[in-house]
């Protein structure tokens, strides 16, 4: 025991002598959170907006007048019929249109109510979410607007809100998760696997062989430094983003906490695993950037929608972990269920863990090649 | 009266407040095999790097092939041949594609690379290994041809930092008729060692330690003043009494 | 005297290379004893197998007496070994590192302290300076007080003074030296000929074969023929004349003379008249004893 608390000491001086490696650990998790929060979180001015007014009364005029004069958006176009708003939503410049239905003010008069659609761009979920936020916003505003100009029965605009390419509108506050999955796997796969291979290149694994040190003695020895970091980085990161961005964890921080866990220690094992198959520090930066790091932006949810890309994609994210850690840490902070909707995929991370703890196990030599 | 090829005057060099090279003066002669020695840590790397045109003096005068170290460090660098023991060839290019290589990294002429490579290889009895791999050669073989490489642009000078570290008794012989013959075609050599036997072979050496030279004379000169039998027993004697701490 | 290692037509292929062929010797406790050969030779490949880390493809080994293949952790706890780049942590300083390999072993620097307190003094000044930052000589003691420090009974050194001055060079034969005391046993390797003095006895090794085994001695001793000195002031010109003798056996430089052997027959007079029409002026000539350089040579010119 002596032996292997000397080996995580060693691992402690390695890491908090290693200014880079520190930047990494800390510097890293926080100036995403920050980047993104901020990029994520900026106000709305001056987006551009299409009207497709298929009524052109009174009403429809004023009010899309007030949305124009609100300062929050701009008027592109005006579109003529419902084929167009398919093609400026595309164009990516115009972020949302406004349908004000046929008859329009005739409705709202002799119906006491009328509706006007909102349709937002979903790709761009945070985008898609103000301008509909700030849009209904509008519109409730001319309600009351029109409920004190009318004695007796109110007068009711009903915005229907819709979301083109993400109905369900899937990336509100994903960027959170998104940090903390993309950072855990990381740093536990990168560093770990880079901290095993630099033995190697050195010749002090050579060593370390010809040791009484065991095989699994190594490996925890390298990989609880790391752990217990990580583990620090959650919370850090829960944090930032709770005090800067008041993002809270509707869910149970414990069960939160203990999922956290079980995606380290599997990144972990993925970061032993690459360091088995590498032979030098540059392959096993090679394997966990390129192998590791882009699935994971690209395929795991954090950035664009799995239920948005091709059949192909979606079986291929289905073997990188990080996704199903998304749903969990998603499920737990935005949604706030419990442990009952996430046990499938607190199962697969198991298994994942338990697989690469099996084949690092088979793979680490006691001996050289 | 010699021609001195490469000319050291009052040479510093200074990292921060260390000072690795302290006041050097020398001359090295055209045509001369000149071995440059000294302890570890002694000040060698950093001189070899001066005269070689990868950094600045910090002060003094180093005229390398007739350009000055401080001033024209790129002319220096067209004018001599650089070969040390641990990067020397590309391991996954052919032996012609590195004589090709090297030819074109000096400028030389593409039907002249090609005379001057087949030359090589027939000298050297290296014909079957021509379109070898460098990886797959034995290590003697490598720094021959590393060495001829290194020679290949008829530089005026050429610096051999340990080129025989690890070879064989043969072919470290044979490596060093090479150079006695590339300095009798009129080619300076400067070579640094760690074997003394290779010491005596140098027509002059001069041993460093910490960051001066301590001596500088021929082998049979150095002897008859230190009163001992071999340069190895020279330098023992200099380095030991030149040791304060370790 | 109790054999330490014990092996017998130990092979070792990478691929099609041989590494390894047919080697065989028997090192007994307290020896110093060294495989002497250029790079490539095998020896490092040797010195994996007697530390467990590689399995040889043939032949039997024992070392301390267990078979490394199967009670690899036997031998573990009881070997010394200090690989051919200096194993040290370039990050830690040279007390942490000598403490870490302290505790990888189950020890503490205080309680072996007296093993390695000859080569540590050396380094002690500069205990807080990181390993990384050391001259080649001193990361060289601390690697050996490194792998000292569990006071080993084998210690495995692997080309320990290969790119060290040589004054670091004869220091460390000197420590060497030292630890017989302790009655540990030492194989080393070497590029460098002349540190085969050094030791009790030497394995002279080639392309993966051992040529001679035996004390210093008994090898130079094996050198079969007259060996002549000679010298002259243009060491390159007498070099051509006695290669294009036809009376000449071998003819290699020597540090400041040439070393000669001549054919059946040929005698010193027909070589100095020969010198002579070459134009060769100043020649000296006398015999003198072969070294294990010498042997080396001729072993290997037999091959």
């Amino acid at each position: 025991m002596k032996r292997f608390m000397g080996f995580v000491n060693k691992e402690f001086l390695h890491i908090f002598r290693d200014f880079r490696t520190l930047i990494i650990l800390f510097g890293i998790p926080a100036v995403q959170i920050l980047l993104f929060g901020f990029v994520v979180s900026t106000d709305l001015k001056n987006a551009q907006i299409a009207v497709l007014d298929l009524s052109h009364d009174e009403v429809t005029r004023k009010l899309s007048g007030k949305i124009i004069s609100s300062g929050f958006f701009d008027k592109a176009e005006n579109l003529l019929n419902y084929d167009d708003v398919d093609r400026v939503l595309k164009s990516k410049k115009t972020k949302a249109v406004v349908i004000f239905e046929e008859d329009f003010g005739k409705r709202l008069i002799h119906n006491g109510k009328a509706s006007v659609s909102i349709v937002s761009d979903g790709s761009e979920p945070n985008m898609a979410t103000m301008t509909t936020n700030y849009l209904t916003a509008i519109i409730s505003d001319f309600n009351r607007e029109l409920s004190a100009g009318s004695a007796g029965s109110a007068l009711l605009v009903q915005p229907e809100v819709r979301m083109f390419y993400n109905p369900s509108l899937k990336g509100q506050y994903m960027f959170v998760p998104g940090v903390i999955t993309l950072i855990m796997i990381l740093i536990c796969a990168l560093m770990t696997s880079i901290t095993i291979t630099r033995e190697k290149e050195f010749g002090t694994m050579e060593v370390l062989l010809v040791s009484p040190l065991r095989p699994l003695q190594i490996i925890l020895g390298k990989v609880i430094p790391y752990f217990i970091l990580s583990f620090v980085d959650v919370i850090l990161i829960l944090l930032l983003s709770w005090l800067v961005f008041g993002l809270p964890v509707k869910g149970s921080i414990l069960l939160l906490l203990v999922e956290s866990m079980l995606y380290i220690f599997m990144s972990l094992s993925l970061g032993v695993l690459i360091s088995t198959v590498a032979k030098n520090m540059q392959q096993a930066i090679f394997i966990s950037l390129v192998g590791m790091m882009l699935p994971t932006i690209l395929l795991s949810g954090f950035i664009f929608p799995i239920e948005n890309m091709p059949d192909i994609y979606q079986w291929v994210s289905a073997i990188f972990p990080p996704r199903y850690f998304i749903v969990v840490i998603k499920n737990i902070m935005v949604k706030g269920t419990g442990f009952l909707f996430v046990w499938k995929e607190t199962l697969i991370l198991l298994l994942f863990t338990l697989a690469f703890i099996g084949f690092s196990i088979r793979n680490f030599k006691v001996r050289l090649q | 009266m010699k021609n001195a090829v490469i000319s050291v005057h009052d040479l510093v060099k200074k990292f921060g407040s260390f000072v690795a090279n302290d006041h050097l003066s020398f001359e090295v002669y055209e045509g001369e095999i000149f071995g440059f020695l000294g302890a570890n840590g002694a000040g060698k790397t950093t001189a070899l790097r001066i005269l070689s045109g990868l950094s600045a003096p910090t002060s003094g005068k180093v005229l390398v092939a007739g350009f000055d170290a401080a001033r024209d460090p790129e002319k220096i660098k067209k004018n001599i041949g650089y070969m040390c023991q641990k990067f020397s060839l590309y391991n996954d290019l052919t032996v012609r594609e590195n004589i090709m290589l090297y030819g074109g990294i000096y400028g030389m002429r593409k039907a002249l690379i090609r005379e001057r490579c087949e030359e090589l290889l027939e000298r050297l009895r290296f014909m079957e290994y021509g379109n070898r791999l460098i990886s797959d050669l034995p290590l003697g073989l490598r720094q021959k041809l590393a060495f001829s490489v290194a020679v290949l642009h008829e530089p005026r000078i050429v610096f051999l930092d340990e080129p025989t570290g690890g070879v064989d008794p043969i072919t470290r012989r044979q490596f060093w008729e090479m150079i006695y013959e590339t300095a009798a075609r009129g080619i300076t050599i400067f070579v640094t060692t760690h074997y003394m036997d290779e010491a005596e072979y140098c027509d002059r050496i001069s041993i460093m330690n910490e960051g001066r030279i301590v001596a500088l004379d021929t082998p049979d000169g150095l002897k008859n003043k230190y009163r001992v039998d071999s340069v190895e027993e020279v330098f023992v004697k200099i380095v030991r009494s030149g040791k304060i701490s370790v | 005297m109790e054999t330490v290692v014990e092996a017998a037509g130990i092979g070792k292929k990478f691929g099609n290379l041989s590494a390894l062929k047919d080697i065989s010797f028997q090192i007994g406790t307290g020896e110093v004893f060294g495989f002497i050969g250029p790079d490539g030779a095998g020896k490092t490949t040797l010195f994996r197998i007697i530390t467990s880390l590689m399995i040889p493809d043939e032949g039997k080994i024992k070392v301390l007496g267990h078979d490394p293949v199967t009670e690899f952790e036997e031998i573990r706890k009881h070997i010394g070994y200090m690989p051919g780049r200096f194993s040290l942590y370039q990050d830690l300083s040279v007390e942490e590192n000598l403490r870490f390999y302290a505790t990888v072993f189950g020890t503490t620097l205080e309680e072996n302290y007296h093993l390695i307190r000859d080569i540590y003094s050396h380094i002690e000044p500069f205990k807080k300076r990181m390993a990384g930052k050391l001259s080649g000589g001193m990361k060289q003691k601390l690697a050996l007080s490194c792998a000292l420090i569990h006071q080993p009974r084998l210690l495995v050194l692997d080309e320990p003074t290969t790119g060290v001055d040589a004054v670091s060079r004869s220091e460390f034969w000197d420590m060497l030296k030292n630890l017989r005391q302790y009655n540990i046993t030492i194989v080393v390797s070497t590029p460098y000929m002349d540190e085969a003095m050094r030791c009790d006895r030497v394995a002279l090794i080639q392309d993966g074969q051992l040529l001679q085994i035996g004390s210093p001695g008994t090898i130079r001793d094996g050198f079969s023929r007259k060996l002549y000195s000679v010298t002259a002031p243009e060491k390159y010109k007498l070099l051509l004349a006695l290669k294009s003798f036809a009376g000449t056996e071998s003819v290699f430089p020597f540090g400041d003379s040439v070393h000669l052997t001549l054919k059946e027959g040929v005698t010193v007079q027909a070589i100095s008249d020969y010198l002579e029409k070459s134009g060769v002026v100043g020649v000296t000539m006398r015999e003198t004893n072969a070294g294990i350089e010498d042997r080396f040579l001729e072993l290997m010119n037999r091959k």
